[in-house]
């Protein structure tokens, strides 16, 4: 304690390098042009193309904007984007929960396969994806003529599109989950076997609610890819619309038919979620970074 | 409830960390569990508690097999290292956690879960911290609730792995007394594992020194302390000087090599004299001297050329007029003889 406060004072004492006296910082020129930098590639990169999809949105009046959700083919696309996100977002919190469990808690044979085969999403091209999804239940494909003899289509059709986006998801929940579940180590657990708790109660009552913030967090990533997915889906879709099309697919027909502000339209919808989960994402931070200052501070309290 | 471990052996991989041990333990008995890091403290401690599963052997509670069952059914209140509080309750509940998982048929009602939790809440004196959550806590406050959760919920028996290992000096005394104190108003059988001989000795009923995945003695604190059994427990059990030598007609030769025979003698149990004191004496020259402290701690170096550790008191020491590099004769007024293994 007493040699960094030392080193503090000293640092204090070499003045005029930068504003702060800190050792480590910098000339101003330097700092500014750096953040000038920054503040530079962010505008053009992510504030232009924001501003440009809602000022097309918005080109032809605020009418004619909301008319563009009247046509019942874009209705149908935003509906099948939210069953797939449904049905895609649960299934993989639940696989998630299990393998971040699994890995984090027990020593197993394969374990690191199973790490790298869960990033594995991430590292494949989604068009690569939903060709094998294709190889797999298309027409010419392994299971799909026998599938199709049993009247399920797979490809060209609803559940495709869900199983695409199920692949491409399948690793949000379960990244963020190990780090925190591997870091906090068994023994919260064997207490509550030892007070006599079930296994389940003892993940229902401790396991989740210590892991609950990088799960929420999980999920938040997890649904803005999966409404957001395009190529995958793009593959085992067909682009049938009103029956096929999910909201990123329907925006690029509308883009090729000119149709731009109905495009735009249904763009910003999807910009505007990704707003939503940029938002919710903060919150939860925030959230939890105060849950966490909260107890430090009453612990400095306690130990002055 | 009396506890009895027969012929437990757990292999980790290739290491050994338990060769068949036995143990027995009365009902009502504070026993200490004390040994080196790796000497299978932990995993006996573990073994009874269900945590871990012996690879052959059997633990009863009270004459019943219990090997079998899961750490839930054993009913043993358990005191991690650590203290493993659930970080997301309060201290209420995490007191009440034991109380709260029972089958709803079993479980207390909201009143007498509350009546329970405060009581135990005063036995560890934190009344005032029922609402404030572990990380709020010192290390002190942390380990006291993780002892009321484990007597929450009654336990036969109460288990606790290194109860004081992560808490400083002073606090560890305090708690230990305090320990003492609970242990003495309440009489479950206990069993605490510690590597510090001075732990084990101060608190403990009964004392298991442990070495090498066996129990190398166990007896009374004094029985331990004043009569090892074997070489490890007298080298484990406070500070010792070591001699080789050979034994004759109750009669100890020492510095004859590779005789077979190892005599220890403990620091205290050596007088220094300035003139030679009878015949069973030798020949050291000082070499230091602490003398801060109750007692005066003196090194010295033997004629044939062995360190050899000497304690005194105060007194003594003025009397003598100690200094550095100066001839003495040091004396052995008890001395402990072993074969050589």
């Amino acid at each position: 304690m007493a040699a960094s406060t030392q080193w503090q004072v000293q640092a204090q004492a070499a003045p005029r390098r930068g504003a702060g006296g800190l050792a480590i910082s910098e000339p101003a020129l330097v700092r500014w042009v750096l953040v000038g930098i920054a503040v530079v590639f962010l505008g053009m990169f992510l504030v232009l193309p924001l501003v440009v999809v809602f000022a097309t949105a918005f080109q032809k009046g605020i009418g004619f904007y909301f008319r563009a959700f009247e046509d019942p083919d874009t209705l149908a696309a935003i509906r099948l984007t939210l069953l797939a996100a449904a049905i895609a977002v649960p299934l993989n919190v639940a696989f998630g929960i299990a393998a971040a469990w699994v890995i984090g808690k027990f020593d197993f044979l394969g374990k690191s396969l199973l790490i790298t085969l869960i990033d594995l999403p991430f590292s494949v091209s989604p068009v690569v994806a939903g060709l094998t999804f294709v190889l797999l239940f298309g027409l010419q494909g392994l299971v799909g003529p026998w599938l199709i003899a049993h009247g399920v289509r797979v490809i060209f059709a609803v559940p495709g599109i869900v199983l695409a986006t199920i692949f491409v998801t399948f690793p949000f929940v379960a990244r963020e989950l190990l780090p925190m579940i591997q870091s906090q180590g068994n023994d919260e657990e064997e207490a509550a076997l030892t007070l006599g708790a079930s296994g389940w109660q003892t993940f229902t009552r401790v396991t989740l609610p210590n892991v609950k913030w990088a799960l929420i967090y999980g999920v938040i990533l997890c649904n803005a890819r999966a409404m957001g997915e395009f190529g995958a889906v793009s593959v085992v879709s067909g682009h049938i619309r009103g029956l096929t099309n999910t909201m990123p697919l329907h925006i690029e027909i509308l883009y090729n038919d000119y149709q731009f502000v109905a495009a735009f339209a249904v763009a910003s919808l999807l910009a505007l979620l990704a707003l939503t989960t940029l938002l919710v994402k903060s919150l939860v931070e925030w959230k939890a970074a105060q849950q966490f200052a909260a107890q430090s501070a009453s612990d400095t309290e306690r130990i002055q | 409830m009396s506890i009895s471990v027969r012929g437990i052996r757990k292999d980790f991989g290739n290491f050994e960390a338990l060769k068949d041990v036995d143990l027995e333990i009365p009902d009502g008995q504070l026993v200490a569990l004390l040994g080196p890091s790796g000497s299978g403290k932990t995993t006996l401690l573990r073994i009874i508690a269900g945590l871990e599963f012996a690879d052959c052997g059997t633990v009863q509670f009270d004459g019943t097999d219990i090997s079998d069952q899961t750490a839930g059914e054993r009913h043993v209140g358990f005191v991690f290292q650590h203290y493993a509080l659930f970080r997301h309750m309060t201290v209420f509940e995490n007191i009440a956690f034991g109380l709260r998982v029972r089958p709803r048929r079993l479980r207390p009602s909201e009143n007498q879960i509350r009546a329970r939790v405060q009581e135990l809440l005063a036995l560890i004196q934190l009344q005032n911290q029922a609402q404030r959550y572990p990380s709020q806590l010192s290390g002190g406050q942390r380990q006291r609730v993780a002892l009321a959760r484990a007597l929450a919920v009654e336990p036969g028996v109460l288990l606790l792995d290194e109860p004081f290992g992560s808490l400083d000096a002073k606090v560890r005394q305090e708690l230990r007394r305090w320990l003492r104190q609970l242990h003495d108003e309440v009489h479950i059988t206990s069993v605490f594992v510690t590597h510090d001989q001075e732990e084990a000795l101060e608190v403990a009923d009964l004392v298991a020194v442990m070495n090498q995945g066996r129990i190398e003695q166990i007896g009374s604190p004094e029985d331990v302390y004043n009569h090892p059994a074997t070489p490890f427990v007298y080298n484990f059990l406070g500070n010792v000087n070591l001699f080789h030598g050979r034994v004759d007609d109750g009669k100890a030769y020492i510095q004859e090599t590779d005789t077979g025979n190892l005599a220890f003698v403990r620091p205290h149990l050596l007088e220094i004299t300035r003139q030679p004191n009878g015949a069973s004496h030798f020949r050291a020259t000082t070499t230091h001297i602490n003398s801060a402290g109750p007692v005066v701690k003196v090194d010295a170096v033997t004629e044939w050329g062995a360190p050899v550790h000497v304690e005194m008191s105060q007194e003594r020491f003025h009397a003598l007029q100690l200094a550095k590099n100066e001839l003495v004769f040091v004396t052995p007024k008890d001395i402990a003889v072993f074969q050589k293994r």
